[in-house]
């Protein structure tokens, strides 16, 4: 379980905005089982911008990111490391 | 039986732009999308239903990746957005969602689609984060072009209008005004709004007329019919009689032929016939108006109210910003003056994002200098923005509603210190500029003597100085009707300052509306003001009234009107007098 959860902290200025989860969503998008998003009690489907935008994440916000299936481990690195590099912004 | 369509109704409003218009009604529904039709789908339609929603997606994404693809390099940022709205159209909490209440609801795509949308707009109100919360304007442009494409060649999107029309609306947000063709629009009518909101601005400085604050004009008007505004009563009517409406194609014509007559020697000089010449200007919220107050013949800027740019954001403006909107007006302007008031808020023009506390009289509250001088912070970004733009032009600073003489001294180390920060920051702007203070405060009248030694000039606001000498809230009906320029108590007052401000050497200005009416014109002369400011529309008429006058029988003339002892005795004095002059030049104001 714990390998399949990354913990991330937001350092983009904006947040985890429009098109910060517009990228996130591309990437969940492709995976074989559901990605998660989560901020404290929340959980959002990565794969849809709006449910990412619900939780209402500015900078500075830690997120746990979760992939129900070991074959996403690749995405579950790919969406952490955006986060970590600010969305190439 | 009654013919109920024949039925004449008159609407009254809040005439926003003057000016008179008559055409087709075209509504824009309450949320400010569109009107969309709501109706049953039966059970075997809902397959067919769902799939016209399917295809409406699958060509607005055909659309936006037209559109990408033609997006040069330079503009990949918006590029970005544009893939945004690409991921988003297949959002599950918009696609599959709208489906799902398709399927349920058994109701049409475009209905199923919108109550999507509106489960989701109240998602991002409930945010905290501003910036975010903003976020909900993609989904509503990605919504608005699904149901563009659903709706067909029926193009009900504000921004193809293609027909000149009359717009009808709940109310419009700038972004809504920036999105319509203007040149599409004959004229505006809206529930809500007032003079000084933004339709008002907009449709001023367009010269089309505009009726606001009319309440239910959403729910009387219908789409498509005939309707009359009258921007310079405040009335729209419906369903006009054949001879209303000639009376109205008549009033429109004079109207128009007015406007191009006086707009021609707009341009002349205000000198009087005996050669005196007096500055008129333009007021202004927007920088956009300066156009504005070119085309009228206006001589420079006397009042730049800078609380709009403090208005509809979620938080203060940074120095960048101010300096980049001020920067702008000044050059336009320049070698012209432009009067740059400091930021009046937490009166009449709440800021959410500034409010401490709701006050239980604003008016008498923590606003303007007041707010400023406990907010250094904000005051010297907006000082610091200021004084870089008049590096620029012709700048000078107003101070509003300074009541004594320690404000001004206050505000002027405030301008001191924004200066010397600049210095050292190696800044370029120019910190020799005129510093003059606003008087609309009763008190500022009374010691006018002890301003005048430390102000570079005087500027009358006749609005706040009347609600708070007479005890008048104009926006109370009840007590409206005595809000009066020519009460003699305010005459006196108005010599008292010119009179402080000449033994001093300073001149006086005036930027209410009391200098925006040319019956007033004789009396402002005989008070030797140097400079008139008022709505860039009234410019024309104040100029030709000026054109019309004897200067050395003005003076005469007020001490005259100053024995008088009622406002409608002075008013009365003033129609025996100069009656025939007011005649052509009062139709300006089309009363």
């Amino acid at each position: 379980m714990d390998e399949l959860t990354r913990q991330v902290v937001i350092v983009n200025d904006l947040g985890l905005h429009a098109r910060a989860a517009a990228k996130i969503a591309k990437l969940a998008q492709d995976a074989h089982s559901n990605v998660w998003i989560s901020r404290g009690d929340t959980l959002a489907d990565a794969s849809s911008v709006i449910d990412i935008l619900s939780l209402g994440c500015p900078m500075g916000t830690t997120v746990s990111i979760s992939v129900e299936d070991p074959f996403d481990l690749d995405i579950l690195e790919a969406i952490d490391q955006l986060i970590r590099e600010g969305f190439e912004e | 039986m009654p013919d109920q369509e024949s039925q004449e109704i008159v609407l009254r409003g809040i005439g926003g732009s003057p000016g008179i218009c008559i055409g087709k009604a075209y509504l824009v529904d309450r949320e400010g999308v569109d009107v969309v039709q709501r109706y049953a789908v039966g059970a075997q339609g809902l397959a067919k239903e769902k799939n016209r929603f399917k295809t409406a997606v699958q060509r607005a994404k055909e659309e936006l990746h037209s559109i990408i693809e033609n997006t040069p390099e330079e503009f990949r940022e918006h590029g970005d957005i544009l893939e945004t709205h690409v991921v988003l159209l297949k959002d599950k909490m918009l696609y599959s969602r709208t489906i799902d209440i398709i399927d349920k609801e058994k109701i049409n795509a475009e209905w199923a689609l919108k109550k999507a949308v509106a489960g989701l707009k109240q998602m991002f109100q409930e945010m905290t984060d501003p910036y975010l919360r903003e976020r909900s304007e993609d989904i509503l442009q990605v919504s608005d072009r699904i149901l563009r494409n659903l709706v067909g060649a029926r193009q009900v999107d504000i921004r193809n209008i293609n027909k000149r029309v009359i717009l009808v609306a709940h109310d419009l947000s700038p972004a809504e005004t920036a999105q319509i063709q203007l040149e599409r629009i004959m004229g505006f009518v809206t529930d809500r709004g007032g003079k000084a909101s933004h339709t008002s601005i907009i449709a001023r400085t367009l010269a089309i007329p505009a009726v606001l604050g009319l309440g239910e004009a959403t729910r009387e008007i219908r789409n498509d019919e005939i309707i009359i505004v009258d921007g310079t009563e405040g009335t729209v009517i419906l369903r006009p009689r054949e001879e209303t409406l000639l009376e109205y194609q008549d009033r429109q014509v004079q109207y128009e032929e007015f406007r191009m007559a006086i707009s021609r020697d707009s341009h002349l000089p205000a000198e009087t016939e005996d050669g005196v010449r007096l500055a008129v200007m333009g007021n202004i919220e927007l920088p956009e108006e300066v156009v504005s107050v070119l085309d009228h013949g206006g001589e420079g800027i006397g009042l730049y109210r800078t609380e709009f740019g403090y208005l509809s954001r979620s938080s203060f403006p940074q120095e960048e910003e101010l300096f980049d909107k001020y920067k702008d007006v000044v050059e336009v302007m320049a070698p012209r003056p432009v009067t740059i008031r400091t930021l009046d808020i937490n009166g009449d023009k709440a800021v959410t994002y500034a409010a401490q506390r709701p006050e239980e009289n604003p008016a008498l509250g923590l606003r303007a200098i007041r707010y400023c001088l406990k907010r250094p912070d904000i005051f010297q970004t907006q000082l610091r923005a200021i004084l870089r733009a008049a590096d620029h032009g012709n700048v000078r600073i107003l101070l509003p509603m300074i009541s004594g003489v320690d404000e001004l001294r206050e505000a002027r180390q405030h301008i001191e210190k924004a200066a010397e920060s600049l210095e050292k920051d190696g800044v370029a702007h120019n910190s020799n500029i005129a510093v003059g203070v606003m008087i609309e405060v009763p008190s500022a009248v009374i010691v006018a003597d002890f301003l005048a030694e430390e102000a570079d000039f005087f500027s009358i606001g006749t609005n706040d100085l009347i609600q708070y000498s007479l005890a008048i809230d104009r926006g109370n009906q009840e007590v409206a009707h005595l809000f009066s320029p020519l009460h003699p108590a305010l005459l006196r007052m108005l010599r008292q300052v010119t009179k402080a401000a000449k033994s001093q050497g300073i001149a006086t200005y005036m930027c209410g509306e009391m200098a925006a009416d040319p019956i007033h014109i004789p009396i402002l002369l005989a008070l030797e003001l140097e400079e008139l400011s008022m709505n860039p529309q009234s410019i024309p008429a104040v100029k030709r009234m000026v054109r019309s006058l004897k200067a050395e029988k003005c003076a005469p003339f007020l001490e005259e009107a100053l024995r008088l002892k009622t406002a409608r005795d002075v008013m009365n004095l003033l129609r025996t007098a100069y009656g025939e002059i007011f005649a052509e030049n009062l139709y300006a104001q089309g009363r």
